[in-house]
């Protein structure tokens, strides 16, 4: 049988988006559906004093209006946060109450007061302009810094100071001890730039209900159905789980921002019972900006203490985040277990000491979003050893290969509570170094500097955690989840193969992927396997697809099934062939004798297994169905070297990014196209992050940026040419050797930007620019600092 | 305020009567269960609903369906031969030009304005084909090489 892993296979899922045959949320219509419209708060923080719903209610084809006070007299609960984080001295996180609709003060501008539910989204767009909130608004505060200081307006009664923890990781006396004593210290002050994720797909949801059966189902845009059906059923409609279905069909991208289980969908799950139709909720782009949930907002001090020689002896970094108004599902575990832990970078740093105050504001929640936490560490870690660099005289890949964790030092254990189980950075580096000419660079920089640009380069080495697991670990650390994933591996009498995976593609591949692997592993036509996902009810469980989680975890458990398949399937073949299960083998789809010419294919095998006329039933079961839950024991840890090369034009400020090199070790890959196309984007996304995109509110809690006339993201223009390659080293403990790849791109872009970008400037007398280096930031810097120096 | 309308979608003569707020992106969703039209921001900015009127590329967000009675309109679902792609739809899945695929109708539409009369275009001419149409997944690399291909073989 021809192999398929490795191999750059067309992916199977384009055919149905190419010709508009895909289905996504908003595709979907539901016999006698109904349409919901929320009215949202205009005000980042007001008092609700009254609610009018008959105004809207008179709007001709409103079927229903329901409030806050609906919800809580039905006894529906909050949004719950699923990561508990202990603060210093043992405090734990305060966790205020989350209301699906506000019940008597509303947080943040969009916060969801009413939902007005109608025949058409038009009659129902007309109540919901017609419904009447009296609000009395009350001070807000949009930073989190700002949120911190004495008087600051409190954004709940039980968080005295808006802080919603203070937490430590590491060995802070031994790091003000290095510091101390150090040879230089670097000191880096930063804004890591809030984000609005974007997906182009806006987020939808169709609830019904079946009286029938007391059946609920939910359609949504989730990259994780089973999470959401937890979520809503334990927690915030207190239904039974088994009485409730959550389909995730085609999703348009998620990018962090549909992990989370958010209001609207136990909105219009509770209301279509109410209401006794099917429910629709489909968000616009302007309601997207308001409620999916926001990315980054640090403010960090960052101290880098260094030797003679330039070998790194502690790192120190205290960080405020952002939270928004309320915890969203992931919220508290962001800036800190997915953070603070990789401050080592690739690095030997004996002694690193993080800090983090986590802050509500009147804002939108924040939450993961591509990266989650590891672009902000990798922004912290990459550009301060860039300036160290810079203050030392030392060439920064220099500097950088005297402080990497040595290829024999694997297994790794970090100061900051992760081992690394493999990797190889200086492979990387060398390879970034030389595929970018990076030798060759200060002649570029001349003509340049001849045509009147700057030129500028820049590095950045980054690591990440990914495979978000095992379960244990993140237990420990206050996850209330298990982190694994499940899977079921079926064969059809005539040898099809469905896969039923518990990781949901949302551009992805995995269609693609898994049947590579899946057909490689059992030895048939990768056309004869079909990759099922997004159905609770078709899908055994699932933790879902994020943290670059999809292969090295859910890959695995696909894995482990068909393990079990083969065993299963020796044992058929060794009953066909008389023989004993122990001397039987397995390889390429067929089952053979050890010693003789005896054997069977797989598809024979399958097909007795459902037609046992003959089977000894108290020894062996009927049928070839499989199914696995995979919990690693650590997590993967996905690593590379980028080197970006900007052009600026110093009349008008604008940064172009002209070469990009981007060497990844991702472990073993099944699909290079796909996984380049996944590095493609994540530096897409990165570059914006580095030059384009930033959320702005006003300092009183409005959404400053929220469209796209206001928010920049990359369109076909700002895309440099990139060169790309791979280095191995497999991942040792998953079966595949994978390690993830789907955030490297927007974890490791950022800073290798910024890099460039101030490499570039500081012939100008320019050390730093804050993200997004946006033209009229740049060209303000050059003339200020020209200014300063007359 | 209902309008009486007539017009050829696909190759398809259809008539509805409409409420004049109905743009056409939303009769060709919502009247002629059309989906593979999408709508990804409400400020016609995303380029996720692209289709030919009368031989140009539009934004389907930016007409009233009363605008185009009398049209000819060409969207995603018309293109395909049958099971045969067309040339620029077979670009992007041989170039790997898309990643969710919801970007990717008004991608598709946008691409053929780009390659109509030019089956060697440059990348500049792609940067301004295309700079109608955001996409947040594939960072627009391999949808360069898309476009490319898909022109190319147009005009073979």
């Amino acid at each position: 049988m021809a192999k398929h892993v490795g191999e750059r296979m067309k992916r199977v899922e384009d055919g149905r988006f190419l010709t508009g045959r895909g289905t996504y949320t908003d595709d979907i219509s539901k016999p006698g559906q109904t349409y919901a419209v929320f009215v949202r708060s205009p005000h980042a923080h007001a008092k609700i004093k009254s609610v009018n719903t008959e105004p809207a209610l008179a709007v001709e084809g409103v079927v229903a209006v329901y409030t806050g006070a609906d919800m809580a007299a039905d006894g529906v609960g909050g949004l719950p946060c699923g990561w508990q984080v202990i603060g210093k001295g043992g405090t734990p996180m305060i966790e205020p109450a989350h209301p699906p609709l506000a019940t008597d003060t509303v947080r943040y501008v969009g916060d969801a007061v009413a939902v007005v539910i109608a025949e058409t989204r038009n009659a129902a767009k007309d109540g919901a302009e017609a419904l009447e909130v009296d609000y009395d608004v009350q001070p807000a505060v949009a930073s989190a810094v700002k949120a911190m200081e004495k008087g600051a307006p409190q954004v709940h009664d039980e968080v005295p100071g808006n802080v919603c923890y203070d937490w430590e990781l590491g060995d802070k006396e031994a790091v003000d001890k290095a510091i101390e004593e150090a040879h230089h210290v670097t000191t880096f002050d930063l804004v890591n730039n809030r984000l609005i994720p974007n997906a182009i797909e806006p987020r939808a949801a169709i609830g019904e209900y079946d009286p029938a059966g007391d059946n609920y189902t939910l359609t949504t845009t989730s990259q994780n159905p089973h999470v959401i059906r937890l979520l809503m059923c334990a927690f915030v409609l207190q239904i039974p789980e088994h009485k409730c279905r959550v389909v995730a069909p085609d999703v348009g991208g998620g990018f962090g921002s549909k992990i989370f289980h958010y209001a609207e969908e136990a909105v219009v799950t509770w209301a279509a019972k109410k209401a006794g139709r099917p429910v629709k909720w489909t968000s616009d782009r302007s309601e997207a900006f308001l409620t999916d949930a926001h990315g980054r907002d640090h403010v960090t001090k960052a101290q880098l203490a260094m030797d003679k020689d330039g070998k790194f002896t502690a790192l120190k970094v205290a960080t405020v985040a952002n939270m928004g108004a309320y915890l969203s599902t992931f919220a508290s575990s962001i800036p800190t277990y997915l953070y603070a832990t990789l401050l080592a970078g690739q690095y030997t740093t004996p002694v690193i000491y993080a800090e983090v105050k986590a802050v509500f504001t009147h804002t939108t929640p924040v939450d993961a979003y591509r990266g989650a936490g590891r672009p902000e560490a990798t922004y912290v870690v990459e550009r301060i050893v860039e300036i160290a660099a810079r203050e030392m005289g030392m060439d920064p890949a220099e500097l950088r290969r005297k402080n990497f964790i040595q290829p024999d030092q694997f297994p790794y254990e970090t100061p900051v509570a992760l081992t690394y189980d493999t990797g190889n950075y200086q492979a990387s580096l060398d390879r970034a170094l030389e595929l970018s000419d990076y030798a060759n660079f200060e002649k570029r920089r001349e003509e340049s500097a001849r045509n009147g640009k700057l030129r500028g380069v820049g590095l950045s080495c980054y690591i990440e955690a990914c495979g978000i697991a095992p379960s244990a670990v993140a237990g420990a650390l206050g996850a209330r989840a298990g982190l694994y994933e499940a899977a079921e591996v079926r064969f059809a009498p005539t040898g099809t193969v469905s896969v039923f995976t518990g990781s949901h593609s949302h551009g992805q591949g995995h269609e693609t992927t898994f049947a590579q692997l899946t057909a490689d592993r059992l030895g048939i036509p990768v056309e004869n396997v079909d990759i099922v996902h997004g159905d609770t009810d078709r899908i055994p469980f699932g933790m879902g697809t994020y943290g670059s989680r999809s292969l090295a975890v859910g890959g695995s458990a696909i894995v482990k099934a068909i393990d079990k398949i083969i065993v299963k399937g020796k044992k058929i073949a060794a009953h066909m062939m008389e023989e004993n299960a122990d001397d039987v083998d397995f390889d390429d789809g067929v089952f053979s004798v050890k010693g003789t010419n005896k054997s069977l294919t797989i598809g024979e095998v399958a097909f007795q297994a459902y037609v046992p006329h003959n089977f000894p039933h108290d020894e062996l079961e009927p049928g070839l169905d499989e199914s696995a839950f995979y919990d690693p024991n650590n997590f993967t840890y996905p690593a590379g070297a980028y080197v970006c090369e900007v052009e600026v034009d110093p009349d008008t400020g604008e940064c172009h990014v002209d070469k990009f090199t981007a060497v990844d070790d991702f472990g073993n890959l099944i699909n290079p196209m796909i996984v380049e196309g996944q590095v493609h984007g994540g530096i897409a996304q990165g570059i914006g992050q580095a030059l384009l995109e930033g959320c702005v509110y006003s300092d009183d809690g409005q959404l400053v940026t929220g469209s796209y006339m206001d928010y920049a993201m990359p369109r076909a223009e700002h895309i440099p040419d990139y060169n790309f390659d791979f280095t191995t080293t497999p991942c040792t403990h998953n079966p595949i050797g994978a390690k993830g790849c789907g955030e490297a791109g927007a974890i490791g872009t950022p800073a290798a930007v910024i890099n460039a970008l101030t490499d570039a400037l500081r012939v100008a007398g320019v050390d730093n620019i804050e993200m997004p280096a946006t033209p009229l930031k740049i060209w303000q810097a050059l003339n200020g600092a020209k200014q300063a120096a007359e | 305020m209902s309008h009486a309308i007539s017009m050829t979608v696909n190759g398809r003569s259809v008539s509805a009567t409409v409420e004049s707020r109905t743009l056409l992106t939303e009769f060709l969703r919502d009247n002629l269960r059309l989906t593979g039209t999408h709508v990804g921001c409400d400020t016609s900015q995303c380029g996720a609903c692209t289709v030919h009127v009368n031989g140009k590329s539009v934004k389907s967000c930016t007409m009233l369906a009363v605008q185009c009675d009398g049209a000819e309109v060409l969207t995603i679902e018309g293109l395909a031969n049958g099971e045969d792609l067309h040339p620029m739809q077979k670009a992007f899945n041989d170039h790997h030009g898309l990643q969710c695929g919801f970007c990717t109708p008004g991608m598709v539409m946008s691409a053929l304005e780009v390659a109509d009369g030019n089956s060697d275009p440059s990348d500049e001419d792609i940067a301004k084909g295309l700079a109608g149409n955001y996409c947040r997944c594939t960072g627009y690399e391999n949808i360069y090489r898309a476009v490319k291909a898909g022109a190319k073989a147009m005009g073979s």
